[in-house]
């Protein structure tokens, strides 16, 4: 009896909340920003039909629960079978089943043929992040190769492929496409198996390394949307992060021409060490001649770091990504990175701090150390490297040999949301996420510790 | 009766004792046929996934094939000595002479060693002519299928050598004949099996 | 070879009666005691299990509340959870549990074919549960690179438990499937050879025909999964590459070139499709027998109910792409893989039409085991329809790896078995144990696991809409979660607490009754089938006593009409039945099998 009012009660509350949700509900399908209605009317069509037997059948138990209960006096009628009934409800089943699936294969036929005027683009994913590339003018895009990364090249463009000079290569996890133009996205991956998925886009697919994949859509409605990475990838899948714009063809044109080509990225001029001496001047008063650092001045070391970190953060100062509200220290740095005004500037500096000796800092943090190997070894190592040495793949600093109180109010700010939250530190936002594994300031020393014996 | 006739019949309908006066499995061998042949099934999925990725693997861009040494001819005229000289030990394993069902059983589960063996020394032969299983996917799936089929056969030998100790101990031939049957008939299922790799190991 | 009949083997049942406790109840080749420990075994790594899902939910519903839960041991819990859940609980539970326990007795048959073998089965079994539980304490810790355990993602520096963790992984997953192999080539023997006289293969109860054909799904579809566990195992430990193609390890090329990672998903499908089947199918069958007895009225359909089973079964190995719909595989097999999937609702579908009808005009005893069964139609209906979306290839796109995929798994292949488990393990209970177990305290388990799942997976379903992903630590910001989605996920969090927490219920309640329990009659539920007509309850090593039962009618004659009582056990005669009916017995028929 209770059971039957129970299984009652719940068709109605279960009809209830998806009639509130798909009217008017915060957790309901996002407002469709690609020409993919039809999936959603496939969709509609389903919940129709799938609706009507969750309703029907189980009203049907509930009503048979009710007055088939045991009674005095009751019994059950002997049936061992109805094949005339049985037939007819496999038959409606069928014409159901059809209506879902007829729809169904329509649509995905429009899904796996790509429309003839589909621009190209490819999306690149690796351990933990995205990048993009454009054909360029001649419409096609090189050849390329995992085989050929470097740090250089993080594409992999085939040098000797005409088709890969003009390509523009987007080497950051924001890109941009022009609205009311069909495309098709090229996917491929440098390690493992990621998903390429914009869910106002409906649409998604995984990139597999050794091969490409492919999707295409039509966007529809100008926006930023969260690009998210929904095949697990590894510890730092739920950081993978990246966005997309949609803007009419012309600011999209304008934004394309800003970016470099990959002729470009390769021919561009290293830093010059010699030069950035005089201009690290500046820099030598707080961090030190050699960049071994001056904890007093809350001056981290520098020498022995790794040039393209260097030259991001100095560009983060100048941007104010970094040194923003509640790090008092790191807005004394931006006034010291404006002084570098051009890009070569930085790389100059850059590349002489990473001409300096690199001597192990002065251990000033004690902590666990076991404890500080354990959370390491499970959660830093995936990008730090087993050694601490960091690496430009996963976009990871040097830790080891470096100062540890300043790993310390790094972590600290990071887990307080005083780094990494800027909307353009992409990389940052990694790590307030994954800084979580530390609990508190002990656990961050306990860290810091273990790092110390990394050296 | 059928499987069909079986799965459509209405079994409330009729009451009664069915069958005769012993109970019948559906298969009228003994149960021990019934699992070797189920689990023969169960290895010719094995040996069918395996050769079904072989297949799917040699399509992609990096396949080189691998030349299967000569001594692998000598060693399947082992594996065809081994499973005739079981089949013979099954033909007389009714006759009262033990002294010819010995030896054939023995010598049957002999050359099996030896096939075992050659495989082995092939395998070294690749090794010392450089073809290692992590240089091409052809040579590591050569090792993968040879070594699980020779691993199959090591099983049946496990059972032969338990019979044989059985009959040199001077069991009834009687006691051990089922097991001789089913030796018999794993055998011929690795015989046909190695045929089958070796051709297609051969021939791509 | 002459023809062994079996009642001449009578005799040799009799060889391996116990001597002492151990070979009592630890090396003891009684499928009921077998059972139970195959049993006991899945239910404590099944408990584990339990624990971790509520530790990675406490994360999800408040982050860095449990601080321990960092985001390596998240991954490393969701994957562990998954892969103990349907293999090492379901599968184990009711294939060496319920298989090992109901195929002879419901067969009328003394023990398995091959009790040695049985007992070697659970003790390989426990070692594959040693092996997977030592990857706990081994350095690295467990894999976390989810249970499907795609390459390559598994064996490289980004993921949890890369190195010794997805190895023991590996290692265990073979060692269960010799153990399973061994038990499974048992069931399948004992059903099809040691039937008693008059047990037609047509008047087995849905149990048997649920296990059997479960059974041999798993005989062939392990292979896939050993096959694939193999060649990884060769990919990480020799450096071969059948998987891994051409990649970057942190920065460093590694030594691998021209692998398949789709292959690896191909095989692991092909094994995990049927999988779903092994663990459905038994339910399907358990489910039926109960919903049959407490209705007091056979099960609606017996025919077809058997064919559906045969059907999906088959089915069930040519669906397996459709997991795969976005990995990148050639779109084209979209087309097919959807229309078989969605094929396989119709016979699924007619199922659940039966169980409904077989309450229609019934006689319905509204007690525990009935009440977790009637539970599971419900829960069945719902898991089974969302399935309909995700098999519909289009729809999969924007719901696949969110968490409406993880609602639907979980409501038809989590929490439905799981309801059936205990309205099987209610319903027999009194059979295993001579004992009644305490009927208020199993409803109120039925509640807050029936109601506390269902807010638990009903709310999830709207997070897959939403476009909220699966396998995520944390979500971090985005622009199309709402706020409120996390109190959402907090709510589902008290849930599984609650669900998770109750289960104590059950326990108590088991272990409590063994002692305090009501004396249970034989046959307390008026059941047709065999098992319950045992001359012992608990029944003894042997099962039947004397004589091997001899059965007359189908399993399922309730309120015959014109019957003295509601029920007819399969073993009572008709007065007016012909005292034998010989068959003539023909050596010819089935030459071909005989002959292999």
């Amino acid at each position: 009896m209770a059971l039957a009012v129970v299984i009652f009660v719940l068709v109605v509350v279960t009809v209830l909340f998806q009639f509130i949700q798909a009217v008017n509900g915060d957790w309901y399908f996002t407002d469709i920003a690609a020409d993919w209605g039809l999936i959603d009317t496939t969709i509609n069509i389903t919940l129709w039909v799938t609706g009507a037997v969750f309703i029907l059948v189980n009203l049907f138990m509930a009503y048979c629960v009710y007055k088939f209960r045991q009674k005095e006096g009751h019994k059950a009628v002997y049936e061992p079978e109805n094949a005339k009934l049985e037939v007819g409800l496999s038959a409606i089943t069928t014409v159901g089943v059809i209506a879902m699936l007829a729809p169904g294969l329509f649509v995905w036929a429009a899904f796996v043929n790509v429309p003839e005027d589909a621009t190209e683009y490819e999306v690149l994913g690796q351990q933990w992040q995205w990048q993009f590339r454009y054909p360029g003018a001649d419409g096609m895009l090189g050849a390329a190769d995992t085989a050929l990364v470097t740090e250089s090249n993080p594409f992999g463009i085939n040098s000797e492929d005409p088709n890969g000079q003009d390509d523009v290569v987007v080497n950051g996890p924001d890109m941009r496409l022009p609205v009311g133009q069909p495309v098709k996205a090229l996917l491929r991956s440098n390690d493992v198996l990621h998903n390429y998925t914009v869910t106002q886009f409906r649409v998604k697919m995984d990139l597999v390394p050794g091969l490409i994949s492919y999707l295409w859509f039509e966007p529809t409605q100008e926006g930023t949307y969260d690009i998210l990475c929904e095949e697990l990838c590894g510890i730092g899948h739920f950081v993978m992060r990246g966005s997309i714009t949609i803007q009419s063809q012309a600011d999209f044109d304008a934004w394309l021409a800003q970016q470099p080509t990959f002729a470009e990225t390769q021919n561009q001029v290293a830093g010059n060490a010699a030069a950035g001496q005089a201009q690290y001047a500046a820099c030598a008063a707080c961090h030190g001649q050699q960049g071994e650092g001056n904890q007093a001045l809350n001056a981290p070391k520098l020498a022995g770091q790794q040039a393209w970190y260097v030259e991001r953060q100095l560009n983060y100062f100048k941007e104010g990504v970094r040194g923003g509200d509640g790090d008092t220290f790191g807005q004394q740095m931006t006034a010291f990175a404006n002084m570098l005004t051009t890009d070569q500037d930085i790389k100059n500096v850059a590349a002489y701090i990473e001409s300096l000796p690199d001597v192990p800092a002065d251990s000033t943090v004690s902590g666990d150390i076991a404890n500080g190997y354990d959370i390491y070894d499970r959660n830093c190592a995936a990008c730090h490297l087993d050694d601490g040495s960091g690496t430009w793949y996963t976009d990871a600093p040097k830790l080891a040999g470096m100062s540890d109180w300043y790993f310390v109010t790094q972590i600290s700010n990071f887990r307080a949301g005083i780094r990494g939250l800027h909307s353009s530190d992409d990389y940052g936002e990694q790590m307030v996420a994954m800084a979580t594994a530390m609990a508190d300031l002990e656990e961050i020393q306990d860290v810091a510790a273990y790092i110390n014996t990394l050296r | 009766m059928s499987f069909f006739k079986t799965i459509t019949s209405k079994p409330w309908e009729r009451k009664g004792v069915i069958g005769g006066l012993r109970p019948e499995g559906a298969f009228n061998v003994p149960a021990e046929k019934v699992a070797l042949v189920f689990f023969l099934v169960v290895a010719t999925v094995v040996f069918s996934l395996f050769t079904i990725s072989y297949f799917i693997r040699m399509e992609l861009p990096d396949w080189q094939p691998l030349t299967e040494p000569s001594q692998l001819w000598l060693n399947t005229g082992l594996l065809v000595i081994s499973s005739v000289l079981f089949q013979w030990a099954r033909n007389i394993s009714g006759d009262d002479s033990q002294r010819n069902l010995l030896s054939a059983f023995f010598g049957a589960g002999v050359f099996a060693i030896l096939f075992i063996v050659g495989q082995w020394l092939t395998w070294q032969n690749l090794q010392s002519g450089g073809y290692y299983m992590s240089s091409n996917p052809a040579n590591a799936f050569y090792y993968l299928m040879t070594g699980v089929h020779a691993l199959h056969l090591l099983g049946g030998l496990w059972v032969w050598s338990k019979s044989a100790i059985r009959l040199i101990s001077g069991a009834d031939a009687k006691d051990v004949r089922l097991s001789i049957e089913l030796c018999t008939l794993y055998w011929h299922f690795l015989l046909i099996v190695w045929l089958v790799l070796f051709a297609i190991l051969s021939n791509t | 070879m002459a023809y062994v009949p079996l009642a001449d083997r009578d005799h040799e049942m009799e060889m391996h009666h116990p001597h002492s406790w151990v070979t009592k109840y630890v090396w003891s080749q009684d499928h009921k005691v077998i059972a139970v420990q195959y049993g006991s075994i899945a239910v404590f790594t099944g408990v584990v299990g339990l624990v971790l899902s509520l530790l990675f939910r406490m994360q999800l519903g408040f982050p860095d509340t449990a601080n321990f839960v960092d985001p390596n041991f998240y991954y490393q819990a969701v994957t562990m959870h998954g892969m103990i859940m349907v293999i090492y609980l379901l599968t184990a539970l009711f294939l060496g549990g319920f298989g090992n326990y109901l195929v002879p007795l419901m067969c009328g048959a003394r023990d398995m074919v091959f009790p040695f073998m049985n007992m070697l089965s659970v003790w390989v079994f426990l070692l594959s549960v040693i092996i997977l539980m030592a990857s706990f304490f081994v350095g690295g810790g467990p894999t976390g690179a989810g249970w499907t355990l795609y390459p390559p993602q598994t064996t490289l520096a980004g993921t949890p438990g890369h190195d010794l963790g997805i190895i023991l992984m590996l290692a265990s997953l073979a060692v269960f499937i010799v153990a399973f192999t061994m038990g499974g080539l048992n069931y399948v023997v004992t059903v099809l050879q040691y039937r008693c006289r008059g047990m037609t293969m047509m008047r087995l109860p849905l149990s048997i025909w649920g296990i059997f054909v479960a059974t041999v799904l798993g005989l062939f579809a392990f292979p896939a999964l050993l096959v694939a566990a193999v060649m990884m195992l060769f990919d990480t430990i020799l450096g071969t590459s059948f998987f891994m193609p051409a990649i970057i390890e942190a920065g460093t090329p590694l030594d691998y070139d021209g692998g398949s990672p789709i292959l690896f998903q191909h095989l692991f499908w092909f094994f995990g499709h049927p999988e779903v089947y092994i663990v459905a199918l038994p339910a399907f069958g358990l489910v039926s027998d109960v919903l049959s007895c407490h209705a007091r009225k056979n099960i609606f359909g017996y025919r077809m109910m058997v064919w559906a089973i045969i059907a999906i079964g088959g089915l069930s190995f040519i669906v397996w792409a459709h997991h795969m719909y976005v990995s990148g595989m050639n779109p084209y097999f979209g087309f097919f893989f959807a229309t078989t999937t969605l094929i396989i609702a119709v016979p699924t579908a007619l199922k659940v039409y039966n169980w409904v009808l077989t309450l229609w005009e019934g006689d319905i005893r509204l007690n525990a085991p009935m009440y977790f069964a009637i539970g599971f139609i419900f829960t069945f209906i719902h898991g089974g329809l969302t399935g309909l979306f995700l098999g519909n290839v289009v729809i999969d796109l924007p719901l696949s790896d969110t968490y409406f995929v993880v609602a639907h798994f979980h409501m038809v292949m989590g929490v439905s078995p799981i309801l059936v488990v205990f309205a099987a393990i209610y319903h027999w209970y009194p059979k295993m144990s001579g004992r009644m177990y305490h009927e208020g305290m199993a409803k109120l388990h039925f509640w807050l696991t029936f109601l506390g799942a269902y807010a638990i997976y009903l709310p999830m379903h709207y997070l897959g809409f939403l476009g909220v992903p699966r396998r995520y630590y944390a979500l971090g910001t985005t622009d199309f979660i709402p706020q409120s989605a996390q109190d959402l996920n907090a709510t589902i969090t008290v849930a599984a607490l609650i669900v998770g927490i109750s289960q104590i219920l059950f326990f108590i309640n088991i272990i409590w009754s063994l002692r305090n329990g009501e004396k249970a009659d034989p046959n307390p539920w008026g059941a047709a089938s065999l098992e319950w007509q045992t001359p012992d309850t608990p029944p003894a090593h042997g099962n039947w006593g004397d004589k091997l039962p001899t059965v007359y009618r189908w399993a399922y004659d309730y309120s015959v009409p014109g019957a003295h009582e509601d029920f007819i056990p399969q073993n009572t005669p008709e007065s007016e039945e012909p005292t034998v009916q010989e068959e003539h017995f023909d050596p010819d028929q089935d030459k071909s099998l005989a002959d292999i």
